[in-house]
């Protein structure tokens, strides 16, 4: 069954991945609904560097957080002189990396829910006397609902299942860094197999039964992720 | 009394819209002109959903936009209504929750009592609880004219509302527009396509071509219009408003009067000082010189000469003014010479058929 330290995982990996979701929708719907409008020539750009950590070995993008955020590189730099230390092997850098990790999960099924309600509701609106803001809130937000739902159940079960950005940023500190998939690690590493069962059994189950709500009674198409 | 200033220009490389207009604050004036004649975008403009880099607009004295000292309400704080061409009701509300969107959003309380006339007048009264997706295209496009209406707005514009509909649908809207034209005290900018719309609910007229306004004033004043294409087309008509003056039963007519004459009409069945529109298409109309004195023709009227134009092949294009009504005839150049018609000349003119529009 499962010790201490296997709950304590289990219940960081949560915490983790519930902080770092609703701050996925704080910022990513901004940024998608920017995506979705703007006409600039930067949205090529800053569509394919949210697309990145898609594509990209989580390592790599590890190894950069770990240069940027330690004592040398920028990040880092900053946040001494605003005397919160440095972030890498903190819950902080792990919240910090588990959000850029997970950005195009949020960000893509947002940015196609609001491209495809297109420009007509938000002209009805405004000729109901409605501002942008209350336009955005009664109009957008219950239309965009599904893309919303989508984007919170994928950047969520995401960051429950990354691995190697968490190594590189976070280390395996326990109950501060260690979560799940570092812990199945662990065990794995000591040939614990019965532990490891548990775990990922564990996650396979929540796993699974998360997509299978996406896809069957909120009936989102597999493409997540529509790389436009 | 209302009136409407617009002056906009804007240049989209391929597309210009260039307009100075000044319309009456009351009655239905419609943008009339086929696609891509500015029409739409300079109702759009007006709304304020397109920003036309230099504009003026200026309505019931309040300005709107005034390019010049920076001037740019937005949308969503100018006091219209706007019915798009496909209904654009919100998916996700009730009919009720569409009805009740704008009317949460503006400060005054008279809203609810103009919402009860507008669901009366458009029928929808049985719709409420229904979602857009359940109602028909028909059922849509009444629903968004009395949301638009609501709002008691100081301006409604439509952009071709009957556009995305049948035949069927159209004739089951167009009453409605007819009684709305009647009960409405708000000036109305209605842009189609349609001739027959035109026909139907104009109060004035403006043609559109190539982005600029090609004429515009009272309706039969502008269709009669001899350098404007439309007095040209094989269905060049007037229309005229007249009102019921009496019954003659005995012979199934109905005599009515306009602004300086009568006429006689196939009988209709409505009460005495009931308005009406009749339409006279130009080669219904036949010229004379004299009063025809043994004619089978019941509508002679006196008239004079105001213009003379080429029409297509062998026709002349004749336009008359009957008491205070402008009128179109289309004659052969033939009798044109024959008669020896001038600009001037008093004439009678035998209206050989009309037909009613409501």
């Amino acid at each position: 069954m499962l010790n201490a330290s296997d709950l304590g995982a289990l219940y960081l990996t949560f915490k983790v991945a519930s902080i770092a979701t609703l701050l996925l929708l704080l910022l990513g719907t901004p940024l998608a609904w920017w995506l979705a409008r703007t006409r600039s020539h930067w949205k090529g750009v800053i569509n394919a560097v949210v697309a990145l950590p898609l594509v990209l070995p989580p390592t790599v993008l590890g190894f950069y957080l770990l240069v940027l955020m330690g004592p040398a590189g920028v990040v880092g730099k900053f946040t001494s002189s605003l005397g919160f230390g440095t972030l890498p092997f903190t819950f902080t850098g792990l919240i910090v990396a588990s959000v850029l990790y997970s950005l195009p999960f949020v960000v893509q099924p947002l940015q196609a829910a609001f491209t495809s309600i297109g420009e007509q509701p938000l002209e009805a609106a405004a000729t109901l006397r409605a501002g942008p803001l209350d336009t955005f809130f009664s109009v957008v937000v219950p239309l965009a609902k599904p893309g919303f739902l989508t984007a919170g159940i994928l950047g969520f079960t995401h960051t429950v299942g990354e691995f190697g950005v968490v190594l590189m940023v976070g280390g395996n500190i326990p109950d501060r860094t260690r979560v799940v998939s570092v812990q199945i690690y662990n065990h794995v590493e000591a040939l614990e197999y019965t532990q490891a069962h548990w775990l990922a059994g564990i996650l396979v189950l929540f796993s699974f039964s998360v997509l299978l709500v996406l896809y069957t009674v909120l009936k989102t198409q597999p493409v997540a992720h529509p790389l436009k | 009394m209302t009136t409407l200033l617009a002056r906009f220009r804007l240049d989209y490389g391929d597309f210009k819209l260039d307009v100075d207009l000044k319309l009456p604050g009351t009655g239905i004036t419609v943008l009339f002109g086929h696609s891509g004649s500015g029409k739409t975008t300079l109702l759009r403009c007006i709304a304020g959903l397109q920003h036309a880099p230099q504009g003026l607009l200026e309505i019931n004295g309040q300005r709107w936009q005034d390019s010049e000292h920076g001037l740019f309400l937005p949308t969503y704080k100018r006091p219209l209504g706007y019915v798009f061409q496909e209904a654009n009701l919100f998916p996700h509300l009730t009919v009720r929750g569409n009805l009740h969107y704008g009317l949460k959003r503006i400060k005054q309380n008279s809203g609810t009592v103009k919402l009860e006339q507008a669901v009366e007048l458009l029928g929808i009264g049985h719709l409420l609880e229904r979602l857009p997706g359940n109602l028909s295209g028909g059922e849509r496009q009444r629903v968004a004219i009395a949301r638009a209406l609501a709002l008691n707005p100081d301006i409604l514009l439509m952009d071709e509302p009957l556009a995305s509909l049948d035949f069927k649908r159209k004739q089951e809207i167009l009453p409605f527009l007819s009684r709305l034209h009647q009960q409405l005290d708000i000036p109305v900018l209605y842009v189609t396509h349609s001739q027959q719309e035109v026909a139907q609910l104009a109060d004035t007229l403006v043609i559109m071509e190539d982005g600029r306004a090609l004429a515009s004033g009272p309706l039969a004043e502008t269709q009669s219009r001899l350098d404007v294409p439309l007095a040209q087309e094989r269905e060049a008509a007037t229309v005229w408003q007249v009102s019921v003056t009496e019954h003659e039963t005995d012979y199934h007519l109905t005599r009515v009067e306009f602004a300086g004459g009568s006429l006689s009409l196939p009988a209709v069945d409505t009460t005495v000082g009931t308005a009406l529109r009749v339409q006279i298409y130009a080669r219904d109309v036949s010229i004379a010189l004299e009063a025809p004195t043994a004619t089978s023709i019941l509508n002679v009227l006196p008239a004079t000469v105001t213009g003379i134009a080429d029409g297509r092949d062998s026709q002349s294009i004749i336009r008359l003014q009957v008491g205070d009504q402008a009128l179109l005839a289309h004659i052969t150049r033939k009798s044109a010479l024959l008669l020896g018609l001038q600009i001037g000349m008093a004439v009678y003119v035998q209206i050989k058929g009309t037909s009613l529009l409501n």
